[in-house]
């Protein structure tokens, strides 16, 4: 049960994080090279412009925020990453190549998963089934092969389960393996699907507001859930978030957004700070 | 026989050879029921004592556990034995403070804690310990940036004390073999309602006699299949998961988290089970509320079934004489509802279940009995290695607790208070002589502190109340708050009830409504309601509590003896009673003296002959946070019945 490598780490990285954050010290997780670079993005509908020559990067095994006030243009910016929209202008690197407009189940396989803001699971089938179907991108033996269950494809049927059973018993949703998703609450249908993003082993984790609708302690735990993820996977998290205390708590950088236009971009200490920031949040007064 | 075995380390040696392939522990994991053999559990123990004495540990010193039922725990205590020192569980639910006063009174060198959250709890707490040396954890996530000086995986002392095989195993062999049978095997805290939690300290003797007895009593075999699903701090736990477990060498499963519980029973599928009526209330709850939601067919059959296991069911199981046709109804019963109810309830293989620690409502104990589950009652405390008195198959009812279990000599004293002798009494409490010397006398006696009198016919023993709560009425008249809330309790939609009365002249009560019984009630009767305030004051709510009261006034009235213990007025409580909030021991018990201070405007209400109060209380939420909620409690009259004529016609 106890992980590999559980020596003290070095310190530091308190530089990047949060001085708020229960974990600066012996901080031992290394922040890699750039992951991800959007460059000059822009994306229209028709004649809306819903982002307006945006450019970040988000870099290897760091928890990236994506903030704004509604409407913003924060999930459009989600889709792009995910390659769901493809921006008119712009230019989207990953890992050190640029990407051509792709199928989302292209992206997908090539390491990138996402939860959605309004849950989108198999509500009629188990708990257990719904996170298997994240390993589809890691299954390679054919659909006869499948349903004779013959062979290879019960040996990786059996790798597989291994694996969801690990990210199940890591989120806590043991209890529920057998449940049929419809009949779950929405704290732990927002973890289920988290799980089946789990599932996928990705190497980019796109979380689209995990908070929202959520109480205090759903979010407390959903918070220790993504930092955990983070910390004891490596995986690098992209995340859009309503809660702001949340997000602060939880990223290592964040992008601020108003009107499709990026008004802030640093660690949650530089953006708290940032006048525009503050206006976009607090409102202006106009006299 | 016994002499060779004075220990559990001993035991252990025993059944590495003579159970060696036998499954000796399971834990769900991942999905998949993990086993142990006796012989790799001892390579388990043999690992982590070896790394243990090479972190320092030296024989009498003590070591805390902190955790949930895991193997890996049950084999941390056995491992602190064969090292010499002395483990300590403690309640994994117990609040740091809890935690922080046990870990200063026995002095613990080494806490072993399960995860993240019992690490937390201990670092928060460790500056006021100079004794603590080490926090050994068992799963490591979450704390991979934690500061390690003073932190150590379990794997890695495993692995440390794999190394020094060679340098130290003639060390262990040599504490190992000093164990003798007056040596400490255990101290387990007491929940204490009252005062600080005191230390009892059990030996070898204690725990090895009190499972070999109790083993004996009720036949158990090397094949029994157990849950291991109470807390490891209670004495029940030890004395099941480790005393028989090794005496016997039956198998101890551990469910794969408490939210799986009721799956993993039903995976399991235990021979011999413990559960507190609250377990089974529980469960006959959830099991009630479903059959509310079956179409009317199945919803008369199972009436018509239940029926007739109540009418006949604990006679077929006890072997009395029943009539043919019942006999036969029973038996297609059997094949219709009571087979696969007790397959869903997880205890189609129960060849033996106990249930203690309170007193169990008739009407619970008859279902249970009636499907044909020989489930028993038993009376014990930690002080005695759990076995006072318990119920022998064939003697069983729900109104007394068994005859003295074997080795165990009984006394009854001229208050009414239970004493008792026994090979399982403890040796003494930790660092605290006079506690020791009231309770225990010169020749070994014991006092419970339960008032009770053994029943002449029967030779069964019977409990009233804890002695110190047997007061009086201001008129003199006797006052046993137990034996009413008990029959309040027995509702299933009452949680908890508090009576009050010593000193006064009539008897008031609080209740605390059950929100899955009376919630569903709720659903079931079209009642919005937008929080449990809000339903625990609503008009049929409180009309249906009028109700239960009333009829439990007119069952006590029916006895001479305590007629003066009717409720004359209750209130239905906002909040539900809570060991967070310090209402409750970590056992569920209620705590007198705190309620009474706690709440003492809403009793002075009650007395003073007010409707309705306005109240505020402050409340400790999970994550140890406080806040306060406001109410506006109704107070109900209820209806009194004059004491049995009875009395008087003699």
């Amino acid at each position: 049960m106890t992980g590999p490598g559980m020596s003290a780490g070095a310190r530091g990285r308190s530089d990047v994080r949060d001085s708020l954050d229960h974990e600066v010290t012996a901080d031992g997780r290394k922040i890699g090279g750039v992951l991800m670079d959007m460059r000059s993005i822009t994306l229209r509908f028709g004649g809306v412009e819903a982002i307006k020559n945006i450019s970040f990067d988000i870099r290897e095994g760091e928890i990236r925020a994506i903030i704004g006030p509604n409407g913003a243009g924060k999930s459009s910016m989600l889709n792009v990453i995910s390659g769901f929209y493809v921006p008119q202008e712009g230019e989207v690197w990953f890992r050190g190549s640029r990407r051509p407009p792709m199928k989302p189940y292209q992206v997908a396989r090539q390491g990138i998963a996402r939860t959605f803001q309004n849950i989108a699971l198999f509500e009629g089938m188990s708990v257990l089934d719904n996170v298997m179907t994240g390993r589809l991108t890691q299954m390679k033996t054919g659909m006869a092969a499948q349903a004779l269950w013959w062979g290879k494809a019960q040996r990786e049927e059996v790798e597989n389960r291994a694996r969801v059973e690990q990210i199940i018993d890591f989120l806590e949703i043991q209890h529920i393996r057998k449940t049929p998703v419809g009949r779950l609450p929405y704290g732990l249908k927002k973890r289920v699907e988290l799980a089946r993003a789990l599932a996928a082993d990705p190497m980019l984790l796109l979380l689209d507001e995990p908070m929202a609708g959520m109480n205090v302690e759903e979010k407390e735990d959903m918070s220790r859930f993504i930092l955990d993820v983070n910390d004891e996977f490596g995986t690098t998290i992209a995340l859009i978030e309503h809660d702001m205390g949340v997000v602060m708590d939880l990223s290592d950088r964040v992008v601020v957004m108003d009107y499709g236009r990026k008004i802030g971009d640093g660690t949650p200490a530089e953006v708290r700070s940032n006048q525009d920031v503050i206006d976009a949040y607090l409102g202006v007064s106009h006299d | 026989m016994t002499e060779t075995f004075v220990s559990i380390p001993a035991l252990l040696a025993r059944n590495a050879v003579q159970y060696a392939d036998k499954t000796a522990y399971r834990e769900k994991e991942f999905g998949i029921w993990q086993s142990w053999s006796w012989s790799e559990t001892a390579g388990e123990i043999e690992a982590l004592a070896l790394g243990l004495i090479d972190l320092g540990l030296q024989p009498g010193e003590h070591v805390a556990l902190l955790g949930r039922n895991r193997p890996a725990l049950y084999w941390a205590m056995v491992a602190v034995q064969c090292a010499g020192a002395v483990p300590v569980p403690l309640y994994h639910d117990a609040a740091a403070e809890e935690v922080a006063y046990a870990l200063d009174h026995c002095g613990a060198v080494f806490v072993i804690a399960a995860d993240q959250e019992q690490v937390d709890k201990v670092a928060d707490i460790a500056s006021g310990l100079p004794r603590l040396r080490q926090t050994v954890y068992l799963d490591g996530r979450g704390l991979r940036r934690y500061d390690h000086t003073a932190l150590t995986s379990y794997a890695d002392i495993q692995e440390r004390g794999r190394g020094a095989k060679d340098r130290l195993g003639g060390e262990l062999k040599s504490r190992r073999d000093a164990l003798g049978y007056d040596d400490t095997c255990v101290m387990l805290y007491t929940s204490g309602t009252t005062g600080r939690p005191k230390g009892v300290v059990l030996s070898n003797r204690n725990i090895v006699e009190s499972s070999r007895n109790s083993a004996q009593f009720d036949r158990l075999t090397r094949d029994e299949e157990v849950l291991a699903y109470l807390p490891i701090a209670w004495v029940g736990d030890f004395i099941f998961s480790i005393g028989q477990a090794y005496w016997t060498g039956f198998c101890v499963n551990c469910p794969e988290s408490p939210e799986t519980m009721m799956t993993d029973l039903r995976e399991i599928g235990p021979t011999y089970y413990f559960a507190p009526p609250r377990v089974f209330e529980t469960q006959l709850t959830s099991v009630m509320i479903r059959m509310e939601d079956a179409t009317w067919g199945k919803k008369w059959l199972f009436d018509r079934c239940m029926a007739l296991a109540r009418k006949v069911g604990p006679a077929i199981l006890d072997g009395r004489p029943v009539g043919m046709a019942d006999k036969l109804a029973y038996r297609l019963g059997e094949l219709l509802i009571y087979g696969p109810l007790k397959n869903t309830l997880g205890l189609s293989r129960v060849r033996v279940g106990y249930t203690a620690g309170e007193a169990i409502g008739p009407e619970l104990f008859d279902f249970y009995r009636g499907l044909g589950i020989n489930l028993k009652q038993l009376y014990g405390q930690t002080e005695a290695s759990v076995f006072i008195t318990q119920q022998p198959d064939n003697e069983v009812r729900s109104d007394t607790v068994g005859v003295p279990s074997p080795g165990v000599e009984l006394r009854i004293d001229d208050g009414g208070e239970v004493y008792y002798r026994s090979p399982g009494s403890f040796v003494e409490y930790y660092k605290n002589p006079e506690s020791t010397a009231s309770t225990k006398d010169a020749e070994g006696w014991v006092a419970t502190g339960d008032a009770g009198f053994i029943e002449e016919e029967s030779g069964h023993l019977r409990i009233i109340d804890r002695a110190k709560d047997v007061g009086k009425l201001s008129d003199g008249r006797m006052f046993a708050p137990k034996y009413v809330e008990n029959k309040l309790k027995f509702y299933p939609s009452i949680l908890e009830a508090v009576v009050f009365g010593a000193g006064r002249d009539t008897c008031c009560a609080f209740l605390n409504i059950d929100l899955t019984a009376v919630g569903n009630w709720a659903e079931r009767n079209n009642i919005a309601y937008g929080s449990y305030q809000e339903l625990s004051q609503h008009p049929r709510v409180l009309e249906a509590m009028r109700d239960h009261v009333r009829e439990v006034n007119e069952s006590v009235s029916a006895d001479p003896m305590l007629s003066g213990c009717q409720v004359s007025r209750f209130l239905v409580l906002h909040k539900q009673l809570d060991a967070d909030d310090g209402e409750l021991t970590r056992t569920q018990k209620v705590r007198r003296r705190i309620i009474e201070e706690k709440y003492g405007d809403l009793i002075d209400a009650l007395y003073g002959g007010q409707d309705e109060i306005s109240t505020e209380t402050e409340v400790t939420y999970e994550d140890g946070r406080r806040g306060k909620i406001r109410a506006r409690l109704n107070i109900q009259d209820a209806e009194i019945f004059p004491a049995e004529q009875r009395i008087a016609a003699q």
